[in-house]
């Protein structure tokens, strides 16, 4: 079961305050599509909107074309994972999955059916038996979304479902969704400020800054070609080198920027004029220092080297004095202090206006 | 007290072993703290555990006030139980007062306390409004408002009347008299409502937002998350409310003049027991209703925690 999800317009008002400007999204039936961006940005608002737990001010919402607006939380046919798990502690492991199944007054063998296959799914069998009090926080994070998967739902929803959890089970967990989405196939709604999960689980990415979308669409559409400075600098790690920059020339096939102290020459036009301050961002994975892999960008100096094994994090000075990192790949000794010569790929190049967009 | 001379006061204390010098030491050390306590200690001493010892040893006694207690044995314990219609009376009294208004007041308490949590604007304004019966509650000034509430030509029948209702003397007629009180008992529902108020700010809020995802209705969320989850609020003031019910004294000693009346109906345990010391100078057979008392509510209190562990919720 797999519902498409259509957003058009949506506001949503506290008082006079304002927290999502009018949001049009389209999400197709079976996409995974995670809305990441700041902390106080309104992705939860808008999950929570979407959801029925909180009432849509303007616009209108739609589930398999079906206007929501006013239809209850319960009969959206969708299920949330909330971040704090939200389970019911005085209820086993097994009421837990079967509360919602129970309140539709299902029958006693189907009930047991679909807490089996849930509990299958997740591998809790073991647990069934037990309080949440006695779980570990993994597990009660397999219990929520247990309970999501009994709804048998259309539409899942995930709040930061991950974030409670240490480094190493939020990589496992993600995983698990991953695979889990793939098994259902269900249509899946994903909030979270990490944008490595973003990057990893997603179809679909919504970047939200201030209550409106800044850019959606598929992960390394967002990495490669990102639509303004904010999304640049939000999706990456390490975050995108932004550098000040002027356009020195432009002709119809190339423009000339001067940039880190020195003149580089992009072979596609530049939307700016001759004079124009413009900011110059490249991804400190996309800089080298191997003399003849692209062309020669900047002499920059060594601050600090960070070694993470299969790959070198390198902080620099450009002549400047701006800031400037770099992420090689492999082991590389490089001296601290010394000076070193970088090189680019000019098609992996971005160049933002003073308003922050693309040219 | 400087840091050497403590070390060398507990030097020289050492060298000589014996009792008095051990209690010498501790004097030296704690001789303050003890000192800060004594008020405290004579007034347990005094005021608590020594009339109550004595009051155990009455209990087996014929003491009348005036002539020196003669040892009867079991004999006052014997009598309540055989020979006393008006204490079995009582017992049914205060078993019917207990009974009706413990759990009248805990769910007229839990109702409101649930209509304040509702993010109600002016909720402390609220709050302060109906804490204040349970305030002035056991008053003799509140007793006495009760009394001319409820009389024959009292308000409650005055504002009867305008709907061509004659109602009766509500405290002189012996069908109604202990329900006045009830409903006085309940209308004291103030601190069991504050204690609601705060278990219910402990729910998390996403935890109804799960259930009504889950399709439960504002009842079902009701008895099947907030009524579980406040147990031990539940728990606890069931028992302060009963053990309070079993002690209620003021308000019938007010009502019914001291004396019970209509015909015993309002004859609480401890009004009798009253009537027994000192209007009967039968302190013995007093002392032994007290010490029945108190193992009455011993006892209820112990099988509420016996039984608790399958009723109450516990979090940790
Ligand atoms: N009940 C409320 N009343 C008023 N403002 C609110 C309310 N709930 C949220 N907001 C505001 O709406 C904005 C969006 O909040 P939201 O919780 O959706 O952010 P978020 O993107 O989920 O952030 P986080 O990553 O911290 O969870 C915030 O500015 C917040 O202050
Ligand atoms: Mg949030």
């Amino acid at each position: 079961m797999a519902a498409s999800v259509e957003l058009k317009k949506i506001r949503k008002s506290y008082g006079d305050v304002e927290v999502i400007h009018g949001i049009d999204l389209m999400i197709e039936p079976g996409e995974f599509t995670v809305f990441v961006g700041p902390s106080g940005c309104g992705k939860s608002t808008l999950l929570r909107m979407i959801a029925g737990l909180e009432p849509i001010t303007g616009g209108d919402m739609l589930i398999e074309g079906d206007r929501m607006n006013e239809v209850p939380a319960a009969k959206r046919g969708i299920a949330m994972v909330f971040q704090s798990y939200a389970l019911y502690p005085h209820m086993s492991v097994y009421k837990n999955l079967s509360f919602g199944l129970e309140t539709a007054r299902a029958p006693k063998e189907e009930i047991e059916r679909k807490v089996k296959r849930a509990a299958e799914i997740l591998q809790i069998e073991p647990l069934l038996q037990r309080k949440p009090k006695a779980l570990s926080g993994g597990q009660r994070q397999r219990v929520a979304i247990g309970r999501a998967i009994t709804r048998e739902p259309r539409l899942f929803l995930f709040d930061e479902p991950l974030s409670n959890l240490d480094a190493e089970l939020r990589v496992q967990m993600r995983v698990e969704i991953a695979k889990l989405h793939n098994d259902l196939g269900n249509t899946m709604i994903y909030v979270t400020h990490d944008q490595i999960e973003a990057m990893t689980m997603a179809d679909k990415i919504v970047v939200l800054s201030a209550g409106h979308i800044e850019q959606a669409g598929p992960p390394l559409e967002l990495y490669n070609n990102p639509k303004n400075l904010f999304v640049a600098g939000f999706i990456g790690s390490p975050k995108m080198n932004f550098l000040k920059a002027k356009v020195e020339g432009q002709d119809a096939g190339s423009a000339k920027l001067a940039v880190a102290g020195s003149s580089l020459t992009f072979d596609r036009k530049v939307n700016a004029s001759q004079g124009d301050e413009v900011t110059f961002g490249v991804r400190p994975e996309h800089i080298t220092i191997t003399e003849g892999s692209g062309k020669h960008f900047s002499t920059v100096t060594v601050d600090l080297v960070e070694h993470l094994g299969g790959q070198t994090i390198i902080y620099t000075t450009t002549p400047d004095g701006t800031a400037m990192t770099l992420a090689l790949e492999g082991q590389r000794e490089v001296p601290l202090g010394s000076q070193i010569e970088t090189y680019i790929d000019t098609k992996r190049c971005h160049v933002f206006n003073a308003a922050g967009d693309v040219v | 007290m400087t840091a050497s001379s403590l070390e060398s006061g507990s030097r020289g204390a050492g060298n000589k072993v014996g009792t008095r010098n051990v209690l010498a030491k501790i004097w030296q050390q704690d001789g303050p703290g003890y000192m800060f306590l004594l008020p405290w200690l004579i007034g347990f001493f005094g005021l608590t555990v020594g009339p109550m010892v004595t009051s155990l040893y009455l209990s087996f006694t014929d003491f009348d006030l005036l002539t020196d207690p003669n040892w009867v044995g079991a004999s006052n314990y014997v009598r309540m139980f055989t020979a006393d219609p008006k204490f079995a009376a009582a017992m049914r009294v205060t078993f019917f007062f207990v009974i009706f208004s413990v759990p009248l007041k805990l769910a007229f308490a839990l109702l409101v306390a649930m209509l304040l949590n509702r993010g109600l604007r002016g909720l402390p304004l609220y709050r302060a409004i109906f804490y204040l019966p349970s305030l002035l509650g056991t008053s003799v000034a509140i007793a006495i408002l009760w009394r001319q509430l409820f009389a024959g030509d009292g308000l409650v029948n005055q504002f009867l009347a305008n709907f061509g209702i004659d109602g009766p003397s509500w405290i002189s007629n012996p069908r109604y008299s202990l329900w006045t009180l009830i409903v006085l008992s309940v209308w004291q529902f103030g601190s069991p409502m504050i204690i609601f108020l705060a278990g219910l700010r402990q729910i998390p809020q996403d935890m109804y937002e799960a259930a009504s995802l889950d399709g439960a209705s504002k009842f079902r969320q009701f008895y099947k998350i907030t009524l579980p989850l406040l147990t031990p609020v539940v728990f606890f003031n069931a028992i302060v409310q009963t053990i309070e019910a079993f002690k209620s004294f003021t308000p019938a000693f007010v009502i019914s003049g001291g004396t019970g009346a209509p015909i015993n109906s309002t004859l609480f345990y401890t009004l009798y027991l009253y009537q027994e010391a000192f209007g009967f100078f039968r302190m013995g057979y007093a002392s032994a209703l007290a010490w029945f008392l108190l193992a009455m509510i011993a006892a209820f209190t112990a099988f509420s925690f016996l039984t608790s562990k399958y009723w109450v919720h516990y979090d940790d």
